[in-house]
């Protein structure tokens, strides 16, 4: 056995992919860091308070792994899936009773659960280590965008299955929109923009009208949540995890005291 | 559970009660926190609250709401701040004691060791997914996600409630309109979350836990986080039933049930209960009172406050910084003034204009 792996570790084909040997060295433990492109999001040394589960709650992690859960489960839900009125809930039904192993969408729908839980509390333990202090001013900021998104990534997600849950849930979400003021149509303010009588805002070209695709949640409301889910959040979602991950680097890797 | 207990349970967990119960919780752990936070008292509060909670569960509308699949994240989330938060007592006590002695904090002593990536923390992440790989299956195949009747917009479910994780700003809209309860908080929250590092000019308490380093940040924040919004989320979740009326965890959701409502504008106090007069036609006149309490909130108290509680930050902050976060505390602090305005004189608007939509 143990000359088996060493004759694999000797290959051509495995040298091409890993450039090091076993990572009992440390040279081996640097490089096994520094040549790997998902591992060398981690510096090669860490301080031993950084890494303690009492003190991270290992709570970012755990965001960034359920981000990646719901991608994979999400991108398999979407094989089964068409966003119409007539289709939408009979694909949902159909997930659970035809779909073979049709566990996707649970893991789905509770790992969304867990992830807006997730971020919530990486907020708290973040404020209560003052972490958002010089030099993370600006990396708070962008958490702070990124759980704006993971909430707007689980309410147009909330549409999906087209039941009475989730059209109501969102009709009672955009029901606040009317009441923006200026730009909805029940918005303090919004009744001076008129011109000769002639009212510019209201319930047809409204900022909710804009949000729904329509005056009340419908066909086109299903298809603009859809992409947004499925395309527009998620990518905005992970340029701006590449940019918060990359700045936990740059300003000092994972807080710790001054 | 004998029907006592369960009706006492009912009566502390209506709205009033509730928060007041919360606040006095919050303030006696943050206050006792050296007491409170002492793994031995932690358990004994863990045992009684689980033991409660499994005599509890026999109750059929008790279990109901639990139980509904899409609940339990929340009894999740319950669980997970009480725990952290005492995590967070724990460490703050233990620094706490540590500074005054004028030792490094216990982050500070680990820090000044180095580790490898390889294998220390590559492997707790490891170990940390394959855990959570395993609750999410083993969650997943026991319990289904749920899928209602197909959407109409015909047939209103009663209560139609938002995505849990908004319901904090759903309980809002019982004192305050759409426009400022789903509008106007959410855009101060997020504005006000991401100013925070930028008003907050104690250098201290980077990077470790602490509680007497920064008391007042800690403090506003835990307010903000534990009893604006995650208690107002278990209360959306587990307690508002029909037509949005309160309902205690072991009480039937009745539909027919009905709260009085009889809620006066502080313009109708004014005009025609002090003054005994009729309501003015004009209504930037008759809601005068209404601006001049508002022109007070949110202009004469910042300069007050910082010249009084506020004297030392205003002080650090400077002017601009200062002027900032007094507007955001005292919008944050409108919302409880608000509801026990509500509550106690059943005021419905300070400013009260339906015809223009602006009711605050």
């Amino acid at each position: 056995m143990d000359k088996l792996l060493a004759y694999i570790a000797r290959t051509q084909i495995w040298k091409s992919i890993i450039r090091h040997g076993y990572p009992d060295t440390p040279r081996n433990r640097t490089l096994a860091v520094l040549s790997n492109v998902l591992l060398h999001l981690h510096p090669v040394k860490v301080r031993r308070s950084g890494i303690k589960l009492s003190y991270t709650w290992c709570m970012g992690g755990l965001t960034f792994f359920l981000f990646l859960i719901e991608t994979i489960t999400g991108l398999l839900l979407m094989f089964y899936y068409r966003p119409t009125a007539e289709l939408a809930y009979q694909d949902i039904f159909a997930l659970r009773e035809h779909v073979p192993i049709g566990v996707m969408r649970e893991v789905h729908r509770w790992a969304a659960h867990l992830m807006v839980i997730s971020v919530w509390l990486h907020m708290y333990r973040v404020f209560l280590t003052g972490s958002y202090k010089p030099p993370r001013e600006f990396n708070w900021n962008v958490g702070v965008i990124l759980l704006v998104l993971t909430l707007l990534l689980s309410f147009t997600g909330y549409l999906l299955p087209w039941d009475q849950l989730a059209i109501w849930a969102i009709t009672v979400g955009t029901n606040m929109a009317r009441a923006t003021p200026f730009i909805g149509h029940e918005g303090p303010g919004a009744a001076l923009l008129q011109f000769g009588g002639l009212q510019f805002v209201h319930a047809g070209d409204d900022v909710r009208f804009g949000l729904l695709a329509g005056r009340f949640v419908g066909e086109g409301a299903l298809l603009r949540f859809y992409v947004l889910h499925c395309l527009g959040f998620p990518l905005i979602a992970a340029v701006l995890m590449a940019v918060h991950f990359w700045r936990v680097r740059k300003d000092g890797g994972i807080s710790g005291p001054l | 559970m004998p029907q006592f207990i369960k009706d006492l349970i009912d009566a502390i967990s209506a709205p009033i009660p509730y928060t007041v119960l919360a606040t006095a919780l919050l303030a006696g752990v943050l206050i006792f926190r050296k007491w409170v936070s002492k793994p031995s008292v932690f358990v004994a509060f863990s045992v009684v609250g689980v033991v409660a909670f499994i005599g509890a569960f026999p109750d059929p509308n008790f279990k109901q709401i639990i139980t509904k699949p899409d609940n339990i994240p929340i009894v999740i989330l319950i669980a997970s701040v009480v725990f952290f938060t005492w995590l967070f007592l724990r460490r703050a006590v233990i620094n706490d004691e540590r500074i005054k002695k004028g030792q490094p904090s216990l982050e500070g002593e680990m820090a000044k060791k180095k580790v490898f990536t390889w294998p220390d923390l590559v492997y707790s992440e490891l170990i940390c997914m394959l855990l959570f790989m395993a609750v999410l299956m083993v969650w997943s195949l026991l319990i289904q996600a749920p899928i209602e009747e197909p959407a109409s917009m015909a047939r209103t479910p009663n209560p139609s409630k938002a995505p849990w994780y908004f319901l904090g700003l759903q309980e809002m809209l019982v004192y305050f309109d759409p426009w400022i309860a789903g509008v106007l908080l959410p855009s101060f929250i997020v504005v006000g979350l991401c100013a925070i590092p930028y008003l907050d000019t104690n250098p201290k308490g980077n990077g470790y836990y602490t509680f007497e380093e920064r008391p007042f940040a800690i403090s506003f924040f835990m307010a903000g986080f534990i009893l604006l919004w995650v208690s107002l989320v278990i209360m959306g979740t587990f307690l508002r039933g029909p037509n949005w009326s309160f309902f205690g965890p072991f009480e039937y959701w009745d539909h027919n049930k009905l709260e009085p409502m009889v809620s006066i504008n502080l313009s109708e106090y004014f005009w025609i209960k002090a003054l005994g007069q009729h309501l003015p036609q004009n209504p930037l006149i008759r809601e005068a009172p209404g601006f001049a309490f508002l022109g007070f909130w949110f202009l004469m108290l910042p300069p007050i406050l910082g010249k009084w509680v506020f004297k030392k930050m205003a002080l650090d902050m400077g002017a601009i910084r200062y002027a900032v976060f007094a507007h955001l505390f005292l919008w944050t602090a409108l919302v409880p003034l608000k509801m026990i305005m509500r509550w106690t004189i059943d005021l419905k608007y300070i400013i009260g204009i339906p015809e223009w939509f602006l009711n605050v």
